[in-house]
């Protein structure tokens, strides 16, 4: 991990308007924001270590425990909520004892809640991976899931 | 700045220009609300309670966020502005839990208090339910988020003043709420327990456990731990201490505290407390009257005085105790018993202090005032923990850095917490010092940054200093301290190029056989470069105990009578004996190792010791044990039957600084008063009353009805002090030099002109410390202090608090050391050196400099002092308690 930390600060320098790049860079090479790294950030910018989790915590884009290898997101914007988003978040919330933002013990996915992705007439809406999927239905997003290695 | 007025609801209000509207309304005793809202703070615009509403402007203004200007009309206390904050403030009550009755801050709530000023009688907000999150994680108080409105008071103080940074704010929008690092409980984190949270919170969301009955009246006094001197309020009731506050007003703290002076007072009321005088019969240590216990004590003083002669008998005073019991325990010993055995802890801790700076400038003490350290333009902090040992100056360095800008030089082997703000870190290897501060000063030289017009007028024997210092260079310095020659250099330009420099140091200077010369080569550097007799420069050593500067100033040294005035000199001499109408010994007298020495070879028979412990303190214990016991007569008098206590053959009970009246003098040279709160426990007696019991007993009368009586006799007789009396004192003390009734005090020495004339340089040609690794003691070992504990934690260890937080007997090690020696945290090792070996605990840190262990000498468990080195600094006489030669064995896994 020091090393990544170090590839990281070495492009930064020192400012603590930096802070949220940072932040995002250590995102992207580590896959979330362990307390090593945040208290590495914290030590880099002079700053306390709260404030740079205070920083992390209030951002949905950080993250400050593992994710899984995979993301599920189910769109609540109001036509997808019309057409059956809430159904369709609790199968899944049932199937994998699981609430949004939590990640499953076996790290295989994180499970989030989005306002919306801008494509109603394909609600309701799930992504995964970054790939959309419209006219979701619960049994549907459930195989998808299944599929997931 | 210019006088600017402004109006609030009609009335005319002066203020000074740059304030904001709400400073100006509260300067002028006008009541605007707020919550988030602390002079001392930034301004923060939080709470919205302070809107007003001013002419010319269309929207409210926040009062504390609004500059006042000249001629501005504001509205405040108006029906539209009281709507706003009364939606404002229900909102608040609607999201806060109605246990106002049961909770520790009612009736001094500010959310009530706003309630009440706005009329709000009933909750027309339907309320929230907030989950309560209790945080009963420290010792010594709680966290209840549920009653927590979002101030951020407790976060900026944490943050602004006292730059640790433990909480913040975490989440967003309604999620919002003060929190730790990662959420962990209060005590897993870096929070230092300062306690200066819960002096800002409005509510009840931070409270002190201990606190449930409140005081029935409160007596300002002085905090007893180090040499700050801090303004404390006692809150007592029913005869015990049950609240301890900072003073707000108190020039020094400010309304701050640290952890020891704010937790650490249960010692006062400890059950160990010694109540009754102890006379040894039978081996056994057993209760006795107080004439009994005295008279046994005059009887073997005088025998020992008749029988081997007055040197026979030697005396060990001491710094916690006040300036009066000083200076009547000095005078018994020297116009009663008749010897100048006389010393105190001061030998080891800053004896090369004084000696150095005497001999530079003509005065051993802090050049400078604590507040000054804010002005500065660069502090080069070298051996001085300031964070742990001397927690309120630390502050005001880190205000200096972090508010003002000021450039910041750390030099101390450990990664210490100063180092976080540091510029630069010099990590010297223990005990080479000189080398690195000659380097410096050579650096200084050749680059012609030296303030040649102060070295001209101000000084002699430049010529001498510069010619030794020509024999260092940079890269043997960089080599013999392990400091890379950058560093060296960066640091050297740093203080010289900064207009107003200051050194701040401590026993990381002074507790090496070359103390004398490591306090000479910074009274050269600062000489060097004209940092000494101006504003926010000088150099300032910090005292460790809250009166070793006082018993210093007071005579309990074997060379020097009441104000440094020496033993060997007839005239001062002879001015003492005209008061005290007794003739007096005027060869100096044995200093603590000495008498040690001298109790085990037999010259010394007897032992009088007041309030020390050296079974704990000072070094080597094992050669100190086999001393003591080798005594004819030991009397301890102290407040707790401590290590050395227990070897006594009387023990004398004595009251704690807050059983008694006083004065203390502080490490910036401050004369306070300490006050009476509540009685001694038992038949335990003031130091002072002891001391003149004893001396009536045998043969010399000291009668004093009150500790006022003393100082008097000690102005009279001591010029720094001849215009201090108590009712000067008022309000917070006089600093030194004050030689008459009219004279103001001193904020700093040696403007215009040194106190020994011209201030002198040494030269300091590099000496290795006594005792350096080898194959056979391959570390070194170098001690010190924690936060949570005080000297020989006799009075900390009876806080359990401080114990849960700072548990006993552990010793730092480099990761890297630790490796190559197979130890892991929490491991138990042996250290042993050629004196003694202890058994202790592994942290495994990166604090520690690689090659280097360190140990606090806080535990009995595992005494430090058991394998110190007791080499002398030749000049000072001070031990070489930083510096030694150990060797690691590990015993058992961590457990």
């Amino acid at each position: 991990m020091q090393n990544e930390l170090q590839k990281v600060f070495s492009r930064y320098q020192g400012r603590r308007d930096e802070l949220i790049p940072i932040l995002q860079d250590i995102q992207d090479a580590l896959g979330y924001l362990p307390a090593e790294a945040m208290n590495a950030a914290a030590d880099f910018l002079k700053l306390p270590a709260s404030a740079v989790f205070g920083v992390a915590s209030f951002y949905d884009q950080l993250h400050t425990a593992p994710q899984g290898r995979h993301s599920v997101s189910v769109c609540e914007g109001t036509s997808c909520h019309i057409r059956g988003s809430a159904q369709i978040l609790r199968a899944i919330e049932k199937k994998f004892a699981l609430k949004p933002g939590q990640t499953t013990p076996d790290h295989m996915f994180t499970l989030e809640r989005v306002a919306c992705f801008g494509l109603c007439a394909m609600s309701p809406v799930v992504m995964v991976d970054g790939r959309l999927y419209g006219n979701m239905s619960p049994a549907k997003v459930l195989k998808l899931i299944e599929k997931l290695e | 700045m210019s006088e600017i007025t402004i109006t609030i609801d009609g009335r005319q209000v002066e203020t000074a220009e740059g304030s904001s509207i709400l400073q100006a309304a509260l300067d002028a005793g006008v009541y605007i609300p707020s919550l988030c809202y602390q002079p001392d703070l930034e301004p923060y615009g939080a709470c919205r309670l302070c809107l007003v509403l001013v002419d010319g402007m269309n929207a409210m203004q926040p009062a504390c966020m609004t500059k006042a200007v000249d001629g501005m009309v504001v509205h405040s206390d108006v029906p539209e502005v009281n709507d706003v904050r009364r939606t404002i403030c229900e909102l608040l009550i609607a999201d806060h839990p109605e246990s106002c009755l049961t909770c520790s801050s009612n009736q001094r709530c500010e959310l009530q208090e706003i309630a009440a000023y706005l009329g709000i009688s009933q909750q027309r907000l339907p309320a929230f339910e907030r989950e309560s999150i209790l945080d009963e994680s420290n010792p010594f108080f709680v966290r209840d988020l549920s009653k927590c409105i979002l101030c951020g008071r407790c976060v900026r103080a944490c943050q602004e003043l006292r730059a640790v940074g433990a909480i913040g704010f975490a989440g967003r929008g309604y999620d919002t709420h003060v929190s730790t690092f990662m959420e962990e409980p209060i005590n897993l984190t870096v929070c230092e327990s300062c306690g200066e949270c819960i002096d800002r919170c409005p509510t009840g969301a931070l409270s002190v456990k201990s606190e449930a009955l409140p005081p029935s009246r409160e007596v300002r006094t002085i905090c007893p731990y180090c040499g700050c001197g801090c303004g404390l309020v006692l809150g007592v009731r029913s005869g015990r201490i049950v609240q301890v506050r900072p003073e707000t007003e108190h020039p020094v703290n400010r309304g701050s505290l640290c952890v020891k002076g704010r937790f650490g007072l249960d010692f006062v009321h400890s059950e160990d407390r010694l109540t009754t005088p102890l006379v040894r019969r039978d081996g056994r240590l057993t209760p006795a009257t107080w004439d009994e216990a005295l008279d046994l004590v005059a009887e073997n003083l005088n025998r020992a005085k008749s029988q081997y002669g007055p040197d026979s008998v030697a005396g060990l005073s001491s710094a916690k105790c006040t300036n009066e019991e000083n200076y009547l325990f000095q005078k018994f010993m020297r116009a009663v018993v008749g010897t100048n055995n006389v010393d105190h802890c001061a030998r080891l801790c800053h004896a090369s202090t004084v000696a150095g700076m005497a001999r530079a400038f003509g005065s051993g003490a802090m050049t400078n005032s604590i507040n000054e350290i804010e002005g500065a333009g660069c502090i080069f902090v070298i051996g001085s923990n300031t964070t742990e040992a001397h927690p309120i100056i630390a502050l005001k360095i880190k205000a200096a850095v972090l508010k003002r800008g000021a450039t910041l030089i750390v030099a101390d082997p450990r990664k210490i917490e100063l180092a976080r703000f540091a510029d630069v870190h010099l990590r010297q290897r223990s005990g080479t010092d000189v080398a690195l501060l000659n380097a410096m000063m050579k650096v200084i030289l050749d680059e012609g940054l030296a303030d040649e017009d102060f070295i001209e007028e101000r000084t002699e024997n430049f010529a001498e200093f510069r010619a030794i210092l020509e024999q260092s260079d940079l890269e043997s310095a960089a080599r013999i301290t392990g400091v890379p020659a950058e560093d060296i250099r960066r640091a050297a330009r740093m203080f010289a190029g900064a207009e107003r420099a200051s050194v701040i140091f401590a026993m990381g200077i002074t507790q090496h056989t070359t103390g004398s010369d490591n306090v000479f080569a910074l009274a050269n550097l600062a000489m060097l470069t004209g940092n000494v007799g101006k504003e926010s420069s000088g150099v300032n050593p910090l005292r460790g105990q809250n009166n070793v500067q006082g018993a210093c100033d007071l005579g309990a040294l074997p060379d020097v009578l009441p104000g440094y005035q020496k033993v060997d000199d007839p005239a001062a001499r002879g001015k003492f004996e005209e008061a005290w109408g007794v003739p007096l010994p005027d060869e100096p007298g044995l200093t603590v190792v000495e008498m040690m020495n001298a109790a085990h070879e037999g010259r010394v028979k007897a032992m009088y010791i007041m309030g020390e412990n050296p079974m704990l303190s000072d070094p080597d214990l094992t050669h100190v044990g086999e001393g003591l016991k080798n005594l004819d007569f030991l009397c301890v008098q102290d407040i707790f039957l401590s290590e050395t206590a227990q070897l006594a053959d009387v023990a004398l009970p004595a009251a704690c600084f807050a059983e008694k009246d006083g004065a203390f003098t502080s490490t910036e040279r401050r004369v306070q008063r300490i006050r009476k709160a509540v009685a001694p426990p038992g038949a335990a007696r003031p130091d002072w009353r002891i001391i003149c019991d004893l001396s009536g007993r045998m043969g010399y009368e000291m009668r004093y009805d009150h500790p006022s009586q003393i100082m008097d006799e000690m102005a009279a007789l001591t010029p720094i002090y001849g215009g201090i009396s108590y009712d000067r004192l008022e309000p917070y003390g006089l600093q030194w030099p004050c030689p008459d009734a009219e004279h103001p005090g001193t904020v700093f020495l040696h403007e215009g002109g040194f106190a020994r004339g011209l201030g002198k340089f040494h030269p300091t040609p590099f000496r290795e410390a006594a005792e350096l690794p080898d194959d056979e003691y391959p570390f070194i070992l170098t001690t010190g202090r924690f936060l949570y504990h005080f000297h020989t934690g006799t009075l900390t260890r009876r806080t359990e608090g401080l114990e849960e937080i700072s548990p006993p007997a552990p010793f730092e090690i480099h990761p890297r050391d630790a490796a190559s020696e197979g130890i892991r945290e929490g491991d138990v090792v042996e250290l042993s050196t050629r004196r003694g070996a202890v058994r202790a605990r592994a942290v495994v840190t990166e604090r520690s400099r690689p090659g280097t262990i360190f140990m606090p000498f806080h535990f009995r468990e595992a005494p430090a002092n058991v394998l110190t080195n007791p080499a002398l600094d030749p000049i000072a006489k001070i031990p070489e308690l930083k510096v030694c030669a150990v060797k690691l064995e590990k015993l058992r896994e961590m457990g």
